[in-house]
């Protein structure tokens, strides 16, 4: 049995993340009932962060706390993660997918001689090993491998398990592990559209996709695109939805075509965008191809409007075409849906 | 910066999004049927980032650029013939499999070796540019090995925007949870900087560029070192295409009204 270290950080707020809890699900299992799971945690406030999971059943708890480790830079995540992995000695690795990690890890992984596997949608304890799986080409291959080479890093994927959740108990004992810094980068902060202009949002329960027919010429003869832009901000303010489009629209933008104004690269799902984990989708004025619907992988429910039958959500990407205008629909929906909350 | 800096952008082809995929399993580890015959573009993010590049030395006076792949030289050729064509740069090649099923720490073994035997390449003005993350492994993991096996220590991962300050500082937006950016200030280079998509369109294609990009690509490829890169130590149960079809329902013949009453019931329940 491999000995186990869980790594995660806190957030802003000081606590640790959901995909934090969910890692630990996961390190959980892998460690099995030997009690050979080990919590690292770094970041500002790790030291009482970890009464978060404090009975989580981890033999020994790591923190490293440094001041320096409240802004997230490479330079110092990787060397809290390297000081923490050595610290422990563990044999396996699990951390969660969040940017910070996605970050630091590799390097860890490196410096401490170790294999890392990223992006892991799911790990389990095999007769042979901790078998995971991951997928390659952008969610178009599924494979389950295992690795010899220890220490193996993985580095979960958000919603790959189901987060971890008990009583909050102080450990024990924390042992801390100091962690030399230097670095030549300084943060200056964050950027994010005011919350009422925030159209990313990862916890919704929907996402509603915007394809390039928002911006096409419509029965008319003439293109609407400010009103599309009122009926979609209209649909998320009422339904709190999360926003994505196609690289199609996005490009539009970069090449001079009036598009949707709120949309940027962060919302463009799909083979050179994002895989969003949202229970249910509605994609809209979008063709469904294929370099697109990859990015809807994990996407439970999907649902679309598009006037032509033939599209391609119709070939088994979608639960339910409605084949119908975008812009009429969309326009009812909101009536019923009611005022904006 | 004084004599511009020298851009690094390492990147290889990827099947055509387009094409179907198949995995087979040979005995060195899984692959696609017919690897050789996919029609390949270059990886979307590093492609973002080898135009990203351009841009810069373009602003800068001095500055070099190299393309690092690792592929097939007979499929690396193919695809130069249009990626030269878009901005100007040098190829460093290295014949081995643009496989997405390598593994990422032997890749970049391989990576950081080529760019080390790069002639006159001045660490202190180096940029290593790459994808952050590609359309065939999509570890998002390789570029930060390479730059610790060149000891480099200040990386950003999915970028979108590189600003040069009149400080010389480097300012770096980097994409982070919840639709935000991380916005830092680096003092310079050296420095590895994981590309997301940027904010530059595909540049068009100019005969002009590519016909002098060839002139060293064509030498840079006759060249290629052949080099080993494989699953490594990652024994592969089973790689298969997964079960995606679902039973679709068409709805032709609803009113806008009623779809929306559908709708409305289907987001409230």
């Amino acid at each position: 049995m491999d000995s186990v270290l869980w790594i995660a950080h806190t957030e802003a707020s000081g606590e640790l993340g959901r995909s934090a809890l969910e890692a630990l699900t996961t390190a959980l299992r892998l460690a099995g009932p030997s009690e050979q799971l080990v919590a690292g945690v770094f970041g500002p406030g790790a030291g009482r962060a970890v009464a978060q999971v404090g009975r989580c059943g981890a033999r020994r708890w790591l923190v490293a706390d440094d001041p320096q480790l409240e802004q997230p830079r490479y330079a110092a995540d990787v060397a809290a993660v390297t000081a923490l992995v050595r610290a422990s000695e563990a044999r396996l690795v699990v951390a969660p997918g969040t940017s910070r990690l996605h970050r630091a890890l590799p390097g860890a992984a490196q410096r401490c001689g170790g294999r890392i596997d990223t992006r892991v949608t799911g790990a389990a304890l095999a007769a042979d090993g901790v078998q995971i799986e991951r997928w390659f080409y952008r969610q178009r291959l599924v494979a389950r491998l295992s690795r010899a080479h220890r220490p193996w890093f993985l580095l979960l994927a958000p919603g790959a398990d189901a987060p971890w959740s008990g009583p909050a108990e102080p450990p024990a004992a924390i042992e801390r592990v100091p962690v030399e810094v230097a670095s030549r980068t300084r943060v200056v902060g964050t950027e994010a559209p005011a919350s009422s202009a925030q159209t990313i949002r990862p916890e919704a329960d929907l996402l509603l996709v915007a394809g390039a027919g928002w911006t096409k010429k419509q029965a008319d003869g003439q293109t609407h695109v400010r009103e599309a832009e009122a009926l979609i901000l209209d649909f998320l303010a009422k339904t709190q939805a999360s926003l994505g489009s196609s690289k199609s629209l996005v490009d539009q933008g970069s090449e001079g075509t009036p598009v949707l104004s709120f949309l940027s690269h962060l919302h463009q799902v799909g083979q050179t965008g994002s895989t969003p984990r949202h229970p249910r989708g509605l994609a809209t004025c979008c063709h469904g191809e294929e370099p697109h619907v990859v990015g809807w992988r994990f996407i439970k429910e999907r649902r679309a409007i598009n006037l032509d039958p033939n599209c391609g959500w119709a070939q088994g990407k979608a639960d339910v075409v409605y084949v119908a205008d975008a812009f009429e629909v969309l326009a009812r929906l909101n009536e019923l849906l009611g005022p904006t909350g | 910066m004084a004599g511009g800096y020298q851009i690094v952008v390492c990147g290889t082809l990827v099947p055509d999004p387009l094409q179907t995929l198949e995995p087979v399993m040979g005995t060195q580890g899984p692959g696609l049927k017919n690897e050789t015959m996919l029609p390949a573009v270059l990886d979307p993010w590093a492609a973002h980032a080898l135009y990203e590049a351009a841009a810069l030395a373009r602003q800068h006076p001095g500055s070099s650029v190299w393309l690092v792949s690792v592929g097939p030289r007979a499929r690396l050729q193919q695809l130069m013939m249009s990626v030269a064509q878009k901005v100007p740069f040098q190829l460093v090649a290295c014949d081995g499999s643009a496989s997405g099923f390598t593994d990422a720490m032997e890749v970049a073994g391989v990576l950081a070796e080529a760019i080390g035997r790069i002639q006159g390449l001045d660490r202190e003005r180096l940029l290593l540019f790459g994808g952050c993350a590609s359309a065939s492994r999509d570890a998002g993991a390789t570029l930060q090995i390479v730059g610790e096996q060149l000891g480099i220590t200040e990386q950003f991962m999915a970028v979108d925007e590189l600003l040069v300050q009149p400080t010389g500082e480097l300012r770096l937006k980097e994409r982070i949870e919840g639709g935000q950016y991380l916005v830092s200030v680096c003092a310079g280079p050296p420095v590895v900087v994981g590309w997301a998509t940027g904010n530059l369109p595909e540049p068009p294609n100019n005969p002009q560029v590519g016909m002098l990009n060839m002139r060293g690509i064509l030498p840079a490829l006759q060249q290629a070192r052949a080099v080993q890169v494989g699953v490594g130590s990652a024994v592969y149960a089973s790689v298969s295409i997964p079960e995606q079809r679902r039973a679709t329902r068409v709805v032709r013949d609803l009113s806008p009204a009623a779809i929306a009453a559908e709708l409305a019931a289907w987001i409230r329940s």
